[in-house]
């Protein structure tokens, strides 16, 4: 997921909170800031509060636990269908007679869409970057057992979805908590369902939005040089509005077609590096199981790596935030678990493959900086994380690994990030578009006023260096999680049954492939 | 023994002259059905945004609605009025492809088409639909100019 990290907006913070800065720019923005930050931090303070004792986020250990409680329960569904899901991607068990239909393929890419980006990119290197190489083996971990958490939200997302008369569909956790818990018999999920929506506004609005404008700033800038930030915002809140609110497909088409061919740009040329690099791939993977159990001299050792890892592999691929449910309602399938299957490649390729690409042309590059004396790598001055070459970290730190090889690709990385920065705030538009009709109703007037608010904050997104605000949207997106994975412990037997029945008809042969 | 033939129409001008071409062949046969199928492009694996998703099945329905109207139910007409036994048929997904799997599901003995109506970069990179049939069809194929 593209959502903001929190070291990075730590470092963002402190920042503002430079005395120097903040003399420069004093005012308007300042009071907002803090007046803000003081009405929501308590919230951004429990969303995010560490267990007793650890430095570890409690919403993180909630992800983990949920996502290993699902492997168990559906005893390892992510290893037992992975080639089935990818069967289905492929089309084999598809009736001819739905094509036109949206098609797995197109819900998984669609769902792809809204979390391949900033998290692949900038989150693995803080990731690595604080918690070593052996971060790198926690995030798969993480990764694969996300998949389980991503399979139950997916099937109960079709399963429970609205299609209308018209033709049109809505599904999404909303919709599994309100319906689901009818079903059950238990009390409840209307109140959930209310209160996941709430969340996935202030998430689309601000980790789906301004952050990603903001980001989406700060690469331009980088490449042009410094200037306004309201110019950015209003370009894009422009193009999106035009996308969204005009009905303007073609921008959407471009992007959809772009943004797919970026992923798969960045993950050759990170191919292309391994191989050039073939000789140390060996020593990488010894680095990342080494410093996986030892920490290999990483600010809080063993554990702080496996903390970074789950933190990232969490933030990265959503699985339990309830966005993914939303995006593959859509499709079109007479089985709701078929969707659940193939949502699961989604932490796959998200996590495993990508932000796996992303960490070893880190390591293999070697931006870490290793004591040659001791083989461990070196801490930067403040001793929090490891120290790099010129000192990158984030984006920067990704940016000059692959710069290392390529010269001209920290450019491709910059417009693929604005690239993926537009095509998330396109996803989460729908996102919160979906939780604000459930919350007031379907109609073109209702939707349009979420589209208009939606678009100011594009602008507000890009302007403003709202740290407290961004903090908080951030809090709203994992706030959805809490919702989403305590309706999953309730409706998940549901899931066991589809998961049931259509396992014996898949054996027994009344399932099979069509002939295409 | 009725003889099937599987029109494809494409709603342009080629696809009227392959029409007059199976009805010249229609009747030099003791029996003969003909198929009008018309086949709107569409791949699986395309990439669309969540909005386009929800409304796809909406869309769908739309699309055929109006390939039906517009290109197959007037062609039929106009086959069962000149006294022809005539049924049309509209699919989504790749036109040479699905056209002949129409063929082949309905036991079309043939298909006749009209010359390829894509211009651009498209056709020269990757054939026109009508070369792509020619290529790869399981039953004989007519391209009428």
């Amino acid at each position: 997921m593209r959502t903001i990290n929190k070291l990075a907006l730590a470092g963002a913070t402190a920042l503002l909170a430079n005395p120097a800065i903040a003399q420069e720019a004093p005012g308007l923005d300042e009071k907002i800031n803090q007046a803000f930050a003081n009405l929501t931090g308590p919230f951004v303070s429990f969303i995010f509060a560490p267990l007793p004792g650890t430095s570890f986020p409690w919403i993180v250990m909630w992800l983990v636990v949920a996502a290993s409680v699902f492997t168990i329960y559906f005893a390892l569904v992510q290893l037992r269908f992975f080639s089935h899901a990818i069967s289905l991607v492929k089309g084999d068990y598809s009736d001819p007679n739905d094509a036109g239909e949206v098609s797995h393929f197109q819900a998984l890419a669609t769902a792809l869409s809204g979390t391949v980006g900033l998290g692949n990119i900038a989150g693995v290197a803080v990731a690595v970057g604080i918690g070593g190489p052996g971060a790198t083996f926690w995030m798969i971990l993480a990764g694969l057992l996300g998949m389980a958490s991503k399979f139950t939200e997916c099937t109960l997302g079709v399963k429970y979805r609205n299609e209308y008369e018209d033709g049109t569909v809505s599904g999404g956790p909303m919709y599994y908590m309100s319906k689901g818990f009818k079903e059950l018999g238990l009390p409840g999920g209307g109140f959930l369902a209310i209160l996941f929506s709430i969340f996935c506004i202030l998430g689309a609005l601000g980790g789906g939005n301004m952050f990603q404008a903001n980001q989406a700033h700060q690469q331009i800038a980088g490449i042009v040089g410094d200037y306004p930030g309201w110019i950015t915002g209003l370009v894009f809140a422009v193009v999106v509005f035009m996308v969204i609110v005009g009905g303007l497909k073609s921008i959407a088409r471009v992007t959809e077609k772009v943004v797919p061919f970026m992923g798969v740009l960045y993950v050759l040329t990170a191919l292309v590096i391994l191989i050039m690099n073939a000789d140390m791939i060996g020593w990488a993977f010894g680095q990342i199981f080494a410093g996986a159990f030892t920490g290999l001299g990483v600010a809080g050792g063993m554990v702080g790596a496996l903390i970074q890892g789950f933190k990232r592999a969490a933030f990265s691929n959503e699985a339990g935030v309830g966005s993914a449910a939303i995006a593959h309602s859509a499709v079109r399938t007479k089985e709701p678990i078929t969707e659940g299957f193939v949502s699961l490649l989604e932490p796959f390729i998200d996590t495993v493959v990508i932000c796996t690409m992303t960490a070893l042309v880190i390591i293999i590059t070697q931006q870490l900086i290793i004591d040659p004396e001791t083989g461990n790598y070196m801490l930067n001055e403040a001793g929090t994380a490891i120290a790099t070459v010129d000192g990158n970290s984030g984006v920067s730190l990704t940016s000059a690994a692959f710069g290392s090889a390529f010269s001209f690709f920290p450019y491709i990385l910059a417009v693929a990030v604005i690239l993926f920065a537009f095509s998330t705030m396109i996803s989460w538009s729908y996102y919160g578009l979906k939780a604000w009709t459930y919350l007031f109703g379907e109609g073109h007037t209702k939707e349009l006023i979420f589209k208009v608010i939606f678009c100011i904050f594009v602008v507000i997104g890009a302007a403003a260096n709202l740290g407290p605000v961004i903090d908080f949207s951030d809090a709203a997106i994992f706030a959805m999680a809490v919702v989403n994975v305590f309706a999953l412990y309730f409706l998940m037997k549901k899931v066991r049954e589809e998961l049931a029945s259509y396992s014996s008809r898949l054996q027994s042969g009344e399932i099979r492939k069509f002939e295409h | 023994m009725t003889v099937k033939i599987v029109i494809g129409l494409d709603g342009t001008e080629t696809g009227g002259r392959a029409i007059d071409f199976a009805k010249d062949l229609a009747t030099r046969l003791d029996a003969c059905e003909l198929l009008c199928a018309y086949v709107i492009e569409w791949s699986p694996f395309t990439f669309q945004t969540p909005e386009e998703n929800a409304t796809r099945h909406k869309r769908r329905e739309e699309e055929i609605e109006t390939a039906t109207s517009r290109v197959v139910d007037p062609a039929v007409s106009a086959l069962k009025e000149a006294g022809f036994n005539a049924s049309g048929i509209v699919r989504h997904g790749d036109v040479a492809e699905t056209l002949n799997t129409i063929a082949v599901d309905n036991g079309g003995a043939q298909i006749i088409v009209g010359r390829a109506s894509e211009h651009g970069f498209t056709k020269r990179i990757f054939g026109s639909s009508t070369q792509n049939l020619v290529m790869h069809a399981d039953v004989p194929v007519t391209v009428v100019n």
